[in-house]
């Protein structure tokens, strides 16, 4: 479709409405992908929360959640706490990058197949072909006079397209909760979930509205993809194209072989229109590129059957450059290149943030420390004229296992260190007991006698640690002296 | 005054959109009689009922002596007091626990002492800080209660004395009410034995400058050792503070110790133990003793 397509309307109305679109139904390669692709993304979503995994008492024993009450977040054997909230960036960076490179070989190929729309959309187009039937028999029907068998029809639609919806809300919330209590929870009525029951309504409402209503409308004016991938592709990337070279002029069929057995050069498109029947955003690929073209390959499918049936080779449409059209039509061999400098530099940082990632994963600690000096005073002076500063210090335990810190300090000479609420032991050290998966605040008054000989600021070392492995994390801060 | 051409007051069809005009013109610019979507205006009279609806449930309207009141009798007070029920609903059980337990056992336990100090903290910032400063650092004639010198005690039963019945809090019977006497003022002594006077306790503190004398000792044993001490090292039962160390509220230069002995008294604390509930207290005091000061 191409913005004077858009524009089309009746003149005098700033609105054009909007031109109902019934795809047809097609078999094929491309076709057969996107089934695949289709069960298996809805599988993981739908089924991924009741997946368990065994963290020890006391942990839930879900395999991916998102604990907020908690502030934790599980992915089988990576536990995250709201500080470490980077890993979320870095996986936002590699799922913008792994986009990037997709585009860079394959144009709007995540449009086509994984997009959740894309997806949503097919599963819902599927329920409305099985309910009332293909293409040409739904626009048959939404022509013609309603009649009671049409409203069935309707109706059961709607009711299985808004059990999908439900669905799709339902299987959002239970990323939120321990899912088998949860479904329990909704399907008796419990009260106290009320939050469950807004969030499976949002996103019913959303689902339902998106892909039965919207469809390839939140494709061509509500996502901004389309416009951005245009300034990401270039001319190797390999998009749906119509090979114009092999296919005009189109002529009939009759036309063509005449002309063949003449000698003469002829097209292999029949115009047929089943490229146009099958898109599910109402692109005429042959038009040329696109930005309502979502890259599904439908139309692939579609001219590849009609070319088997009048005996021509397949692909007249098929993943390929405008460009190579163009060299082929010149006589010179097409190119491709999946390897260029673009794809290299995005496939690099992606391995080197997905490195990055798993280092920073693979050596993770699970202790922390945090100091934090008390602002107000900054220092107190005592009765005998040494100087004391404040500081709050806490403790994380991330491991599964209760666990006893020793907190030293160092930097300040003859420094005397006190824990408000913690006993020294009979050796005088400070020693802080961490439940499992927990942190302790702790106030700690460190005093320094000899603190008039220096002014300003000394640094201070506070080092925690852990007594059983000896593993610790040292931070730094200063002493402030008046 | 009309900005309207007489001429074209009478609407007309508009020949390129086939639209009635309002007959309004500027400039030559007519204006087209479009109308409103009819969903706009179902939901503009939608929004016009809606507003009286609200106008009769809620306090709408003032008058002179107060306002209407509405018909369902919301009130933000009351909202307030929901809100605060279920806060110490929430609250509940950790107030509970620290009714019970007892002010020693707390600092002892992790849990309960972390709830109480931020309980503490923000019952501090609400009723100490005006004089006390936000972080408890005090100020010249307000105790710093991050240090180790406490004029009444730095215990936690002393600590809790103090925040329940105040200092020199004449409304309260068991306010601490031992005052300095004003030995200037009341002719006591002269000014030439204050001066002597101030020396003698800047030497004791030494303090550079101070200068103990035989005069000055036998002034001090006769008028301030009652209460600071023959060593002058102060007693926290009358509240006297310790005139050897290194603190000093009001200032350390001769000229404020000369004055507060001429015109003696001292800094007043209100008593909070009709403003302030049990388990606020008790976190109030906790939190002062765990700043760092506490004995």
């Amino acid at each position: 479709m191409t913005s004077a397509d858009m524009g089309k309307a009746k003149s005098g109305s700033l609105y054009a409405p909007r031109k109902a679109i019934y795809p047809k139904e097609v078999e094929g390669e491309f076709r057969r992908i996107k089934w695949g692709l289709l069960a298996f993304t809805l599988s993981v979503y739908y089924l991924l929360p009741f997946v368990r995994w065994d963290r020890g008492p006391g942990a839930p024993s879900q395999a991916v959640l998102v604990d907020f009450p908690h502030r934790r977040f599980y992915f089988f054997f990576i536990e995250i706490w709201p500080q470490e909230v980077y890993y979320l960036t870095g996986l936002l960076i590699l799922a913008a990058l792994v986009l990037f490179l997709m585009n860079a070989l394959a144009g709007r190929v995540w449009c086509g197949y994984l997009c959740p729309q894309t997806v949503w959309t097919d599963l819902y187009l599927a329920a409305e072909r099985w309910i009332e039937g293909d293409a040409r028999e739904r626009a048959r029907k939404d022509a013609g006079p309603r009649s009671a068998k049409i409203w069935r029809e309707k109706i059961a639609k709607h009711s299985l397209w808004l059990l999908i919806a439900w669905w799709t809300g339902g299987a959002w919330v239970l990323y939120f909760a321990d899912a088998p209590t949860l479904v329990y929870a909704l399907a008796t009525f419990q009260p106290g979930i009320s939050e469950a029951y807004i969030w499976i309504g949002i996103l019913t409402f959303t689902t339902y509205m998106l892909a039965g209503h919207m469809r390839e409308q939140v494709c061509l004016y509500m996502c901004p993809w389309p416009r951005i991938q245009a300034a990401l592709t270039d001319e190797y990337a390999l998009n749906v194209t119509y090979r114009y070279d092999r296919g005009e002029p189109r002529m009939s069929l009759k036309q063509a072989s005449a002309l063949r057995l003449a000698g003469a050069p002829a097209g292999d498109c029949v115009d047929c229109g089943q490229c146009v029947a099958v898109c599910p955003t109402g692109v005429d690929i042959r038009k040329g590129a696109s930005f309502g073209c979502v890259q599904c390959g439908l139309c692939i499918d579609a001219c590849d059957a009609v070319m088997g049936k009048i005996g021509r080779s397949a692909r007249l449409i098929a993943y390929d450059t405008q460009m190579n059209c163009d060299r082929r039509r010149k006589g010179e061999a097409p190119v491709y290149k999946p390897l260029r400098a673009r794809t290299i530099i995005y496939a690099a940082l992606i391995l080197a943030i997905g490195a990055l990632m798993t280092a920073k994963l693979a050596t993770r600690e699970d202790a922390a420390l945090s100091v934090l000096h008390d602002r107000n005073p900054l220092a107190v002076t005592l009765k005998d004229g040494s100087i004391r500063n404040a500081y709050t210090i806490r403790f994380a335990n991330m491991s599964a296992e209760p666990r006893r810190f020793l907190l030293e300090t160092s930097g300040v000479e003859d420094a005397e260190v006190e824990i408000v609420g913690v006993e020294p032991d009979i050796e005088g050290r400070m020693i802080v007991g961490v439940g499992a998966d927990q942190t302790r605040e702790t106030r700690v008054l460190v005093t320094w006698r000899g603190a008039r000989r220096a002014k300003g600021q000394t640094p201070i070392l506070f080092t925690s640690k852990e007594l059983e492995s000896d593993a610790s994390v040292t931070m730094r801060d200063v002493f402030v002296t008046p | 005054m009309s900005t309207r051409q007489a001429h074209s007051d009478a609407a007309r069809i508009d020949p390129h959109s086939k639209t009635r005009t309002t007959g309004h013109e500027w400039d030559g610019i007519e204006e087209l009689d479009t109308p409103l979507p009819r969903w706009w205006v179902i939901t503009f009279y939608a929004t016009i009922l809606w507003s009286i609806g609200y106008f009769l449930a809620y306090p709408a309207l003032p008058t002179l002596s107060g306002g209407t009141q509405g018909l369902i009798g919301w009130h933000s007070r009351a909202s307030v007091a929901r809100d605060m029920e279920q806060l110490n609903e929430i609250r509940g059980p950790v107030l509970e626990r620290l009714a019970n337990a007892p002010l020693e056992e707390i600092e002892a336990r992790p849990q309960l002492l972390s709830a109480v100090r931020a309980l503490g903290a923000a019952a501090f910032a609400n009723n100490c800080a005006g004089c006390h400063g936000a972080g408890a650092q005090g100020a010249k004639g307000y105790p710093n209660l991050n240090d180790d010198d406490w004029l009444w005690g730095g215990k936690l039963a002393d600590i809790r004395r103090t925040i329940e019945h105040g200092v020199r809090w004449d409304a309260d019977k068991e306010t601490r009410s031992e005052t300095m006497p004003a030995f200037g003022r009341d002719g006591m002594l002269d000014a030439k034995q204050i001066s002597i006077v101030a020396d003698q306790v800047r030497a004791m503190a030494k303090l550079p400058g101070g200068k103990a004398t035989p005069q000055g000792a036998k002034l001090f044993d006769d008028n301030c050792s009652v209460c600071h001490g023959v060593d002058g090292k102060g007693n926290h039962d009358m509240g006297a503070p310790n005139l050897t160390d290194a603190l000093w509220l009001f200032g350390s230069d001769k000229e404020t110790i000369a004055s507060r002995i001429a015109n003696g008294g001292g800094g007043v604390m209100p008593a909070w133990k009709d403003r302030l509930d049990e388990p606020t207290i008790k976190a109030l005091t906790i939190y002062v003793h765990t700043l760092g000061g506490g004995e």
